[in-house]
C-alpha cells in the first residue's frame, strides 16, 4: 500500500551485458525506436541513468507542491483557491505516477525518497525560489509548467516505455495547468495598477529561474550525449531553451509586460528571440543547496515525513494484525 | 476600502450560510495539508475532501446569494465576512493538531454530513436537494475514508490509539452543536425546506460507534457541549484562519481576481 516490497537491485548477472554484441543488440533496438520495458534486458548505466532522471522528476513534482502549497490558503477568490488546490493535487499525482515509473527499474520509492530527504538526489533547480505574491501563482503555472512542457513532450517519445507513458498523461495535465497560470497572468495585467505591478514583479523574479531550468547550456551539459543515444533525450538544452523563449516572449507582450533582458531581440533571419546572458553562477548556487529556499524545501519534506511516521507504522501494524486475524480465522 | 458586508440573514440565507461556512471552513483546514501530508497518497486524498468541501461550499454560496437577492457572489460571503459573521460550528474550525485530530474531526463531521445530506434530498426547495444530492455522495466516500483511518490509527500502535483517543476526547464536546437548531431553522423544517437535526442524533451516535468499537475506542459519553458558531461566537482560532483566507482581497481590494 504505503511501501513497495520493491527493495531488490538489478539482477546482478543482467545487465553486466556491457558486452559489446549485447550492447549493439540494445542500440539496435533503440535505434529502430523499439519501446525498452522493464523486463527487457538493458545496459546498467541505462537503468541508472533513467532511474536517476525519473527519480528527480519525481522530487520535483513533489517539492514542487511546496511553493504553491503556499498560496492555497490564501488564494484571492474560492474559485482560484480551488483550482490551484487541484493543480498542486495533481502535481502529487505526477510524482506518485514518476515514482512508480522509477521502481519498475528496480529501486523503491522508499529507498529515492530517502536520497530526496538526506539531500543526496537532485529536484529542478526552479523549486527553490521563494512564492511571495498571488502573481507568483500565475506565474509559475504559465512559465514554469510551460518550460516543464518543453522538457517533457520529447520526453513522451522516450525510449524507456514507462517513461514515456506517464509523460504522456502528465504533459496533458501540464499544459492544462499552463493555461490555467496564463489566465491568472491576463486576469492580474487586466486589474488595477496594483495587480499589473504583481504581475510584472513575478515576471522579472521568474524569468530568469526558468530559462535555467532546461539546465547548463549545451556546451557545459555532462549527460546529454550518451542519453541522445539512447533516445531518453530529443533536444539538446539550449534547443528546448530556445522553444521556450520563442513561445514565451509574444505571451509576455501580449499581457503588456516587459521580459527583464535589456538584450532579448528578435532575429528576423532566424525567426528567433535572441536573450541576454544567464547567470550560471546563480544556478550553480542553487544546485548546490545554497538557493533561496534550498534548506526550507528539504526541512518541510523531512519534517512531514518524520511527523508521519508514526502513522505509517500505524497502518503497517494494523495490515499485519488484520493479516493475522484473517489467517487465523 | 470595501468593508465587511451585512448580510440580511432571513431563514433561508442564514440557513444556507450556515451549512456554506461548515463545508468552506473544514475544506480550508484540510486544504493547509497539502503538501505536508504523513504520505503522498494522504496529501491526495486530504486534497480530495478539501475540494470537495470547497465545491459544495461555493454552491451553497452562491445561493445564498439568490436567496438573499442583493447580488452578492460565493467571494462577497467567504472574504467579506468577519469571524462575527460566519456561521460554522465550532468542530470545523478546530486547528488540525496532528493527522490523528484531522482524522477524528473529519470522522465526526463526516459522519453528520453523510446522514444530513441523504435526509436533505428530499429538501422541498429545488437547489438545496440538488447540492444534497451530490455532496451525499461526497461525504459517503468522507466517511469511508476517514473511518478507515480511525480503525487503523485506533487499532495500530500504542501510540497510534493513545493519539486518536486523545483526540476523540478533545473533540466528542464539539459534536453537539452539529444538532442544534433554532427558531429559525425550526420554521425551515415546518416547511419541509430543512430537515430535523434532532432526528439524525441517534443514527449518527450508532455509526460512530460501530467503527469506534472495530477501531477499539471508546465512544465518550455526552457530556458538556460547546456551542456558539451558528451564532458567531468562534474559537480563537477562526479569526486566524479568516486573516489568512482574505489576505489577498483586503490587500487590494475591489480587484478582479
Ligand atoms: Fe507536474
Ligand atoms: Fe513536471
Ligand atoms: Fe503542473
Amino acid at each position: 500500500m504505503y511501501t513497495q516490497a520493491l527493495n531488490a537491485k538489478p539482477d546482478a548477472g543482467e545487465p553486466q551485458l556491457e558486452d559489446a554484441a549485447l550492447l549493439e543488440a540494445f542500440q539496435a533496438r533503440i535505434d529502430a525506436e523499439d519501446r525498452i520495458e522493464p523486463n527487457d534486458r538493458m545496459p546498467a548505466a541505462y537503468r541508472k541513468t533513467l532511474t536517476r532522471q525519473i527519480s528527480q522528476h519525481a522530487h520535483s513534482e513533489i517539492v514542487g507542491m511546496l511553493p504553491e502549497g503556499n498560496w492555497i490558503t490564501r488564494a484571492p477568490s474560492l474559485r482560484r483557491k480551488a483550482a490551484l488546490l487541484a493543480k498542486v493535487q495533481d502535481e502529487c499525482g505526477h510524482g506518485l505516477y514518476l515514482y512508480a515509473a522509477a521502481e519498475t527499474l528496480g529501486t523503491s520509492r522508499e529507498e529515492l525518497v530517502d536520497q530526496l530527504l538526506t539531500g543526496k538526489a537532485k529536484y529542478s533547480s526552479i523549486f527553490n525560489y521563494p512564492t511571495l505574491t498571488w502573481a507568483d501563482i500565475g506565474a509559475i503555472g504559465w512559465l514554469v509548467d510551460g518550460a516543464a512542457i518543453m522538457n517533457q513532450i520529447p520526453l513522451c517519445r522516450c525510449s524507456y516505455g514507462p517513461y514515456a507513458r506517464a509523460m504522456i498523461r502528465v504533459c496533458k495535465e501540464e499544459s492544462f495547468h499552463q493555461r490555467q497560470g496564463y489566465e491568472i497572468m491576463v486576469t492580474l495585467s487586466k486589474g488595477n495598477e496594483a495587480q499589473r505591478e504583481m504581475a510584472q514583479d513575478a515576471l522579472n523574479r521568474w524569468w530568469w529561474p526558468c530559462l535555467m531550468m532546461f539546465g547548463p547550456p549545451d556546451a557545459a551539459s555532462q549527460h546529454s550525449d550518451q542519453s541522445t543515444k539512447w533516445k531518453i533525450k530529443r533536444f539538446s538544452n539550449d534547443e528546448l531553451r530556445q522553444k521556450f523563449v520563442d513561445a514565451t516572449v509574444p505571451q509576455a507582450h501580449y499581457l503588456g509586460l516587459t521580459l527583464p533582458d535589456p538584450d532579448l531581440k528578435f532575429n528576423e533571419q532566424t525567426g528567433h528571440w535572441e536573450y541576454g546572458a544567464i547567470d550560471w553562477d546563480e544556478f550553480k548556487q542553487v544546485i548546490a543547496g545554497n538557493g533561496p529556499c534550498n534548506r526550507d524545501r528539504l526541512a518541510a519534506r523531512n519534517k512531514a515525513h518524520a511527523e508521519g511516521a508514526w502513522v505509517r507504522e500505524a497502518a503497517l501494524a494494523y495490515a499485519e494484525k488484520r493479516h493475522a486475524r484473517k489467517a487465523a480465522a | 476600502m470595501a468593508k465587511t458586508i451585512r448580510v440580511n440573514e432571513t431563514p433561508l440565507v442564514l440557513y444556507t450560510l450556515r451549512r456554506a461556512d461548515d463545508a468552506l471552513i473544514l475544506g480550508h483546514r484540510l486544504s493547509e495539508w497539502c503538501g505536508h501530508a504523513p504520505m503522498m497518497e494522504e496529501d491526495m486524498a486530504l486534497a480530495n475532501m478539501a475540494l470537495d468541501l470547497i465545491g459544495q461550499a461555493r454552491s451553497l454560496y452562491t445561493y445564498a446569494g439568490e436567496a438573499e437577492g442583493g447580488g452578492r457572489t460565493e467571494d462577497d460571503f467567504a472574504y467579506w465576512r468577519d469571524e462575527r459573521g460566519y456561521r460554522n460550528v465550532l468542530l470545523v474550525e478546530q486547528q488540525n493538531g496532528d493527522f490523528a485530530r484531522t482524522i477524528l474531526r473529519q470522522f465526526l463531521y463526516a459522519h453528520f454530513a453523510d446522514l444530513y445530506w441523504r435526509a436533505m434530498m428530499a429538501s422541498k426547495d429545488a437547489t438545496l436537494a440538488a447540492i444534497a444530492a451530490k455532496s451525499e455522495k461526497e461525504m459517503a466516500y468522507h466517511v469511508r475514508h476517514a473511518g478507515e483511518w480511525v480503525i487503523r490509527l485506533g487499532d495500530g500502535t500504542a501510540e497510534s490509539h493513545a493519539r486518536i483517543a486523545a483526540a476523540l476526547e478533545d473533540l466528542w464536546p464539539y459534536t453537539g452543536e452539529l444538532f442544534e437548531m433554532d427558531a429559525s431553522e425550526k420554521a425551515l423544517v415546518d416547511a419541509g425546506i430543512a430537515v430535523d437535526l434532532s432526528a439524525l442524533r441517534e443514527r449518527w451516535r450508532a455509526n460512530v460507534k460501530a467503527v469506534l468499537d472495530e477501531a477499539t475506542l471508546t465512544t465518550p459519553a455526552d457530556g458538556w457541549m460547546q456551542k456558539g458558531g451558528r451564532t458567531g461566537i468562534h474559537s480563537e482560532h477562526l479569526g486566524h484562519l479568516l486573516a489568512e483566507l482574505q489576505h489577498v482581497q483586503h490587500t487590494i481590494p475591489g480587484a478582479v481576481w
